[in-house]
C-alpha cells in the first residue's frame, strides 16, 4: 500500500466547492432550537436583577402564580437544594484562584444586572413573560463595581467570602533579571497602555435551551444552542448529578457562536432541573435584549506593553502587564482567556527576553469569557500597536520595523521566549504580498500629497502582522496550564455497504462549514463524491466522543482525526482488496475510488466492491473484522501557528472625526487549504468582526453598572453596508504538526484587523499630534483626540 | 421582548380608524407600518390595550402632484417615496430623505404618516417635511383639519394630533430649488446622530436629533434670508437647541456637528 507523498491527490481538496449546509439554512429547512416542536413543553422566563449589585431581601412569587398559564415560580432559595455543584469553571489557572460560588439562580445577592434571581414556568412563552411582572423582589441596592481599577482597589468587595475582588495573578517571566537588564540597556523603551472595551458577541441566533425528560427511565435530552455539546454533557452531569449515561446533548442548527456558546450556562442547568422537577419538556429562548446582559461578553482588559529595543529598533525584550475583567463570576474558561494570549505578546518577532503578568478581577458586570480569538487578538493588538510606536521612535516605517524583527525563516522550529515551539513560519513574504495588494507605495505617496496640500481628509495606513496559536490543544500542555480537560478530537469514518460514507466528528460546527470540508477530506482520499459523504455531529448519542469547536481547532485537530481514520479505512480496504485480487497489499494503490495493482493495470477492484465484501464478510482474510470502519482520537503534539499580514487604509474627516475604512488587504497563511472559499469566508467575517471592535462595537455601561447598549440599535454590529471589498491572498507554509499541513483560519481576521485599523487611524492623525486612540474610534472620540492634541479645523 | 396581550381591530379607512379610536379610548394605538410601535410593545414600553390596524387602508396610500402641491397619503411607505418618479421630480428632497431611513426592510414597512405621528426627533422624514413647509391633514370625529408642519411637533414623541385623530395626508409645495440632506451616523441603518435638511437653497432648514422634537432652524433660515453665506449662517445652527447625550455623542459634540453639517448642507444646496 503506497501512501502518496502529497497529502491530497484526489483533486477535491483545494476546490472552492459550495457549502452543502447552505440549501437547508437558506430555505429555512434547518431547525434551530426555537424551531423544535415539543408538544406540552413548559416555557421558562428568568427574573433578572435590574441592579448590578444588590442584596436580595426577599422574593415574592405569589402574584406571578396568579397569572393565567403560570405553573410555578421559584426563587434561588427554593431551588438551592437542586444543585449538586455550582456552575463550572473548568480552568482554575492557579491553585489559589478565587472562584466564587455561582449557582443558576442567585441566592442572597445579585452580582450583575442580568443575574437570575427567580424563575417563572408557564404554559407559553407569553404567559411566562407575563408571570415575570408578578414576581416581586425586595432588593437592597449596593455600590456597584464597574471599572477594573475600582475592582482592584477592593473599595467594595463583591464576594465577601473571598475578601478581595482579585481572582488570580498569573506570571510568566522566565528570566526576570534578564528582562530588567534589557530595559536598562535599551536605547528605546516604549510604554503603551491600551484598553480593550467589552464586546457583546451577538451571534445571529441568541441562545436557547430545551430539555426533554423521560421520567420513568431517567433519560434526559438537552437541546442547546451551544458550541460544546460534549463538554456540556460532562459538566451538566457533574453540576446536576444526572447520570451521564442517561444524558444526551444535542446542538441543533446553531446560528453562530463566536465563543459565547463555548460555555455552560445557568439556563441550561436550570432547564434540566425544571424538566426533572415537572417531568415534562421545558424550554427557554433568549431574547436579544436578554442576551446583551446574560450571555458572556468578550475582551475587557487593560494592557500595558513595554518594548525594549536597540538603536536600530531591534527588540531586546517585551514586557506585558494585564488587568482583566472577569465580570461577576468565573464562567467556563474565562480565567484562561488571557493565558491564550500570554505566550504571544512578542508577536512574530524574534525577542530573547519576555515577561507577562495578568491580574484578573471581579466586577459587577456580565461575566466575560472566550470571544473569537480569545486572548490572541488582545496580545496581537498590544504588540502591533506597540511596534508602530517603536517605528516612530526609531524613525523608520511601520513595514521596516516589522521586517527588522521578524523571526527569521531559518530559525523554525522556533523556541519562543515564552516557552512555545513555533512549528513553522515565513513572515516576510506575507507582508510583502499584503503591501503589494494594497499598493503600498502609491498609498504612501497619496498620503504625503494630502499632507502637503493641507487636506482635512487624512489618509491613514496601518499594518498588523500576526501569529496565533491554534489547534487547541495538546492535552499535556493544557494540563500544565491547569485546564480541566484534554484537547484531543475524535473521528469515525464508516464506508457503508453501498459505498456511501458516514463521518462522525466530535467537532461541533455552528456556521463554519465542517460538513462540506470534512466530506471533501474523506472524498479526496477515497475517490467518492463529496455529496456521498454524510457528516454526523453535534449529538452525543451519534457522536459520543468529542471536544467540540473553538480556538480554530476543528480542522487541525478534528480534521486530522478524520484524515487518520480515513487512512485506517483505506488500509483495511487495501487488505481486503489484496485478498480479492490475490495481490500484496503493499502493491495496491487507491485512485479514483478503485484499487489497482501497481504495474498490472487490469488487476483492479473498486472500493464499492471492497465495501460490499466487507459487509457480507463471506470471504475476508483471516483476522480481518467485517465492515469498513475506523475510529481515531487525535491528540496534537503541538499547537499550529497561522500567521499573516493585514493592511488597512482609512480616511478621517478631521472636522467631524468620522473614520471611513476605504481599503483593506490581507495575506494569510493557514497552511494547506481544504476549501479556499470557506477560508475566504472566515477571513471576510473575521476582518469585519475585528474592524467592528476598532470602529463600532462597545458594551457601554454607566456608573451603576447598567448596560446602555443592550440592543442592536445601540450596540453597533456592522451590517453589509459597512463592509468593503477586501483584497485577499495567501501564502502556504504547511504545518509540520499534522499530516495535512493545516493550521486553522477561524480567528485570524479578528486577530489582525483590529490593530490594523487602529494603527491606520493613529497613522492618519500623527501630523495633528495624535499619538493614541481609544476603541472604538467613534467620530466623537476621534474628534476629541484631535482637539486634545491642539488641532482640528471646525 | 415578549409584548403584553393586546386587542386588535382592523380599520380600512380613516373614518373606521376614528370610530375605533372613539370606541376604545386613550389606550388604543394606531398601527401603520409598526416600525416604532412594535419594538416599543415588545419591550413593554408601550402597552396599548387595542391596536387599530390601518395597514390595509388603501385610500391613504399614494403620491399625487397637482399644480404646485404634492399630496401624499399617510400610509405611503418610505420605499414608495424613495422610488417614486413623480416625487423625485416634484420634491427630490423628500424622496432622497426617504432613501436614508433605516434599512430596506424598515423602508418597506414604515410609513410617512407613522413616522410623522411618532414625532421622533431622531427620525429623518419629519425634518424633511419641516424644511419643505408641509401641511398635515388630520381627520377626527368632527371632520378634517390642517396643521402646519411647524406646529405639529409639540414634544418628545408628542404631536398636535388629538388621541381620536388620524393623520391622513401630507401636502407639500413642489420644491425643486437647491436641496440637501446631511445625515451623520455610524452605520447606514442607524438614526442620525445629527441630521440637517435644507430646502429651496436655505429657505427651509431643519435639524434632526438636536432637541426633544424635530426642529426648524429658524436662525439659519433668517441668516440665509438676510444674505449670509453658508459659513456664517451655519454658525447659528445650534442656537436655541438642546441636544441630547447618548452613546454616540454628547451635547457639545452635537452642537459642533450641527454647525458643520449645516454648512455642508447649505453649500450642497447652493446657498
Amino acid at each position: 500500500m503506497t501512501i502518496t507523498e502529497t497529502p491530497f491527490a484526489g483533486g477535491i481538496v483545494g476546490e472552492a466547492r459550495l457549502r452543502k449546509e447552505d440549501p437547508a439554512l437558506l430555505t429555512g429547512e434547518a431547525k434551530f432550537i426555537d424551531d423544535l416542536d415539543l408538544p406540552g413543553a413548559l416555557w421558562v422566563a428568568c427574573v433578572r436583577s435590574p441592579h448590578a449589585h444588590a442584596r436580595i431581601n426577599g422574593v415574592d412569587t405569589s402574584e406571578a402564580l396568579a397569572v393565567d398559564g403560570v405553573v410555578a415560580a421559584y426563587s434561588g432559595e427554593d431551588l438551592a437544594d437542586t444543585w449538586v455543584a455550582p456552575l463550572p469553571c473548568a480552568w482554575p489557572v492557579t491553585d489559589d484562584m478565587n472562584n466564587p460560588a455561582h449557582f443558576p439562580v442567585a441566592q442572597g445577592k445579585a452580582n450583575y444586572a442580568g443575574d437570575i434571581v427567580a424563575v417563572v414556568v408557564a404554559t407559553s412563552r407569553y404567559a411566562a413573560a407575563d408571570g415575570l411582572e408578578g414576581v416581586v423582589v425586595d432588593y437592597e441596592p449596593l455600590d456597584a463595581v464597574v471599572s477594573i481599577e475600582d475592582a482592584e482597589s477592593d473599595r467594595v468587595v463583591i464576594h465577601e467570602d473571598l475578601g478581595t475582588n482579585v481572582s488570580y495573578e498569573w506570571p510568566l517571566i522566565p528570566d526576570p533579571e534578564g528582562v530588567d537588564a534589557a530595559f536598562e540597556a535599551a536605547t528605546h523603551h516604549i510604554t503603551e497602555t491600551y484598553v480593550h472595551q467589552r464586546l457583546i458577541p451577538a451571534p445571529m441566533e441568541p441562545r436557547g435551551v430545551a430539555v426533554v425528560p423521560a421520567p420513568h427511565n431517567g433519560d434526559m435530552t438537552l437541546y442547546s444552542s451551544t458550541q460544546i455539546p460534549h463538554v456540556l454533557k460532562v459538566m451538566a452531569a457533574l453540576t446536576l448529578g444526572v447520570p451521564e449515561q442517561k444524558l444526551r446533548v444535542i446542538a441543533p442548527s446553531v446560528g453562530g457562536g463566536f465563543g459565547c456558546k463555548l460555555n455552560v450556562y445557568a439556563e441550561e442547568i436550570l432547564c434540566m432541573a425544571l424538566a426533572q422537577r415537572h417531568g415534562v419538556p421545558v424550554r427557554w429562548t433568549e431574547s436579544r435584549t436578554e442576551a446583551a446582559g446574560s450571555t458572556i461578553q468578550g475582551r475587557a482588559q487593560r494592557q500595558t506593553i513595554e518594548l525594549a529595543a536597540d538603536a536600530d529598533g531591534k527588540l531586546t525584550a517585551v514586557r506585558a502587564t494585564l488587568l482583566a475583567d472577569m465580570g461577576a463570576y468565573l464562567q467556563l474558561v474565562a480565567p484562561g482567556v488571557p493565558l491564550l494570549g500570554a505566550f504571544l505578546y512578542h508577536g512574530l518577532y524574534d525577542v530573547p527576553l519576555y515577561s507577562f503578568t495578568c491580574k484578573s478581577v471581579f466586577t459587577n458586570l456580565t461575566p466575560t469569557d472566550a470571544y473569537r480569538g480569545a486572548g490572541r487578538p488582545e496580545a496581537t493588538y498590544a504588540i502591533e500597536r506597540g511596534m508602530d510606536a517603536l517605528a516612530v521612535a526609531v524613525g523608520v516605517g511601520a513595514d521596516e520595523i516589522r521586517s527588522r524583527n521578524f523571526i527569521p525563516t531559518e530559525k523554525f522550529p522556533y523556541d519562543s521566549p515564552a516557552g512555545l515551539v513555533f512549528d513553522s513560519g515565513n513572515y516576510q513574504p506575507a507582508l510583502d504580498r499584503a503591501k503589494e495588494l494594497i499598493g503600498w507605495d502609491a498609498r504612501m505617496a497619496e498620503q504625503a500629497e494630502r499632507r502637503a496640500a493641507g487636506s482635512t481628509t487624512h489618509l491613514g495606513i496601518g499594518i498588523s502582522t500576526y501569529v496565533e496559536m491554534c489547534g487547541l490543544a495538546p492535552s499535556r500542555v493544557l494540563a500544565s496550564l491547569n485546564y480541566g480537560a484534554g484537547g484531543w478530537e475524535s473521528a469515525t469514518v464508516r464506508v457503508l455497504p453501498t459505498c456511501k460514507v458516514q463521518v462522525v466528528t466530535g467537532a461541533t460546527p455552528h456556521g463554519q462549514g465542517h460538513e462540506t470540508c470534512w466530506s471533501m477530506i474523506v472524498a479526496d482520499r477515497l475517490g467518492v463524491d463529496p455529496d456521498d459523504v454524510e457528516v454526523l455531529h453535534s449529538d452525543t448519542a451519534i457522536s459520543p466522543l468529542g471536544m467540540d469547536t473553538y480556538g480554530s481547532r476543528s480542522l487541525s485537530v478534528g480534521g486530522t482525526a478524520i484524515w487518520m481514520a480515513t487512512e485506517k479505512v483505506v488500509e483495511k480496504a487495501a487488505t481486503i482488496a489484496a485478498h480479492m485480487l490475490e495481490a500484496n497489499p503493499e502493491d495496491l494503490e487507491l485512485t479514483g475510488g478503485v484499487f489497482s495493482v501497481k504495474g498490472s493495470p487490469d488487476a483492479e477492484v473498486p472500493l464499492a466492491g471492497v465495501a460490499f465484501a466487507a459487509f457480507t464478510a463471506h470471504d475476508l482474510p483471516d483476522g480481518v473484522e467485517p465492515n469498513l470502519q475506523a475510529q481515531v482520537t487525535w491528540d496534537p503534539p503541538n499547537f499550529t501557528f497561522p500567521f499573516g499580514a493585514h493592511i488597512a487604509v482609512v480616511e478621517i474627516d478631521e472636522v467631524t472625526g468620522a473614520v471611513d475604512l476605504i481599503d483593506y488587504a490581507a495575506c494569510d497563511d493557514c497552511g494547506n487549504q481544504i476549501n479556499p472559499m470557506i477560508v475566504e469566508g472566515q477571513i471576510h467575517g473575521g476582518i469585519v468582526q475585528g474592524v467592528a471592535q476598532a470602529l463600532w462595537e462597545e458594551a457601554v455601561y454607566d456608573e451603576d453598572g447598567q448596560c446602555r447598549s443592550a440592543n442592536l440599535a445601540d450596540y453597533l454590529v456592522p451590517s453589509a453596508a459597512e463592509c468593503i471589498d477586501m483584497k485577499l491572498d495567501h501564502t502556504v507554509t504547511p504545518s509540520p504538526t499534522n499530516p495535512m499541513g493545516v493550521k486553522g483560519i477561524g480567528e485570524a481576521g479578528t486577530i489582525a484587523s483590529t490593530p490594523a485599523v487602529m494603527n491606520a487611524v493613529v497613522n492618519a492623525l500623527r501630523p495633528l499630534g495624535v499619538t493614541g486612540m481609544a476603541m472604538p474610534a467613534s467620530p466623537m472620540t476621534v474628534r476629541r483626540a484631535i482637539e486634545a492634541a491642539g488641532g482640528g479645523a471646525s | 421582548m415578549i409584548p403584553a396581550a393586546v386587542g386588535y381591530v382592523r380599520a380600512d379607512s380613516a373614518e373606521a380608524a376614528v370610530a375605533a379610536l372613539g370606541e376604545h379610548g386613550d389606550e388604543a394605538k394606531l398601527l401603520a407600518g409598526g416600525q416604532s410601535l412594535i419594538p416599543l410593545m415588545r419591550l413593554r414600553l408601550a402597552r396599548p390595550s387595542v391596536l387599530v390596524d390601518m395597514g390595509r387602508a388603501e385610500d391613504l396610500r399614494g403620491i399625487s402632484v397637482d399644480g404646485d402641491t404634492v399630496s401624499i397619503g399617510a400610509l405611503t411607505s418610505h420605499s414608495a417615496l424613495e422610488h417614486s418618479v413623480e416625487l423625485a421630480a416634484a420634491c427630490p428632497l423628500l424622496a432622497h430623505v426617504a432613501s436614508q431611513v433605516g434599512d430596506p426592510a424598515v423602508r418597506h414597512r414604515g410609513t410617512l404618516g407613522g413616522s410623522l405621528a411618532h414625532a421622533d426627533p431622531a427620525s429623518d422624514l419629519p425634518a424633511a417635511v419641516l424644511a419643505l413647509g408641509g401641511t398635515l391633514v388630520a381627520t377626527g370625529p368632527g371632520g378634517s383639519r390642517e396643521i402646519a408642519a411647524s406646529d405639529f411637533f409639540t414634544g418628545f414623541l408628542e404631536s398636535a394630533l388629538a388621541s381620536d385623530e388620524v393623520l391622513t395626508t401630507v401636502h407639500l409645495p413642489v420644491s425643486t430649488g437647491g436641496w440637501a440632506y446631511q445625515k451623520f451616523n455610524r452605520r447606514a441603518q442607524d438614526w442620525a446622530i445629527v441630521g440637517v435638511a435644507v430646502a429651496e437653497g436655505g429657505a427651509g432648514v431643519s435639524l434632526v436629533n438636536m432637541g426633544s422634537t424635530p426642529l426648524r432652524a429658524a436662525a439659519v433660515e433668517a441668516a440665509v434670508a438676510g444674505g449670509a453665506g453658508a459659513s456664517d449662517a451655519a454658525a447659528v445652527a445650534a442656537d436655541g437647541t438642546e441636544p441630547p447625550t447618548d452613546n454616540n455623542a454628547d451635547g457639545a459634540y452635537r452642537e459642533h456637528l450641527v454647525r458643520v453639517l449645516t454648512e455642508r448642507a447649505l453649500v450642497a444646496a447652493g446657498a
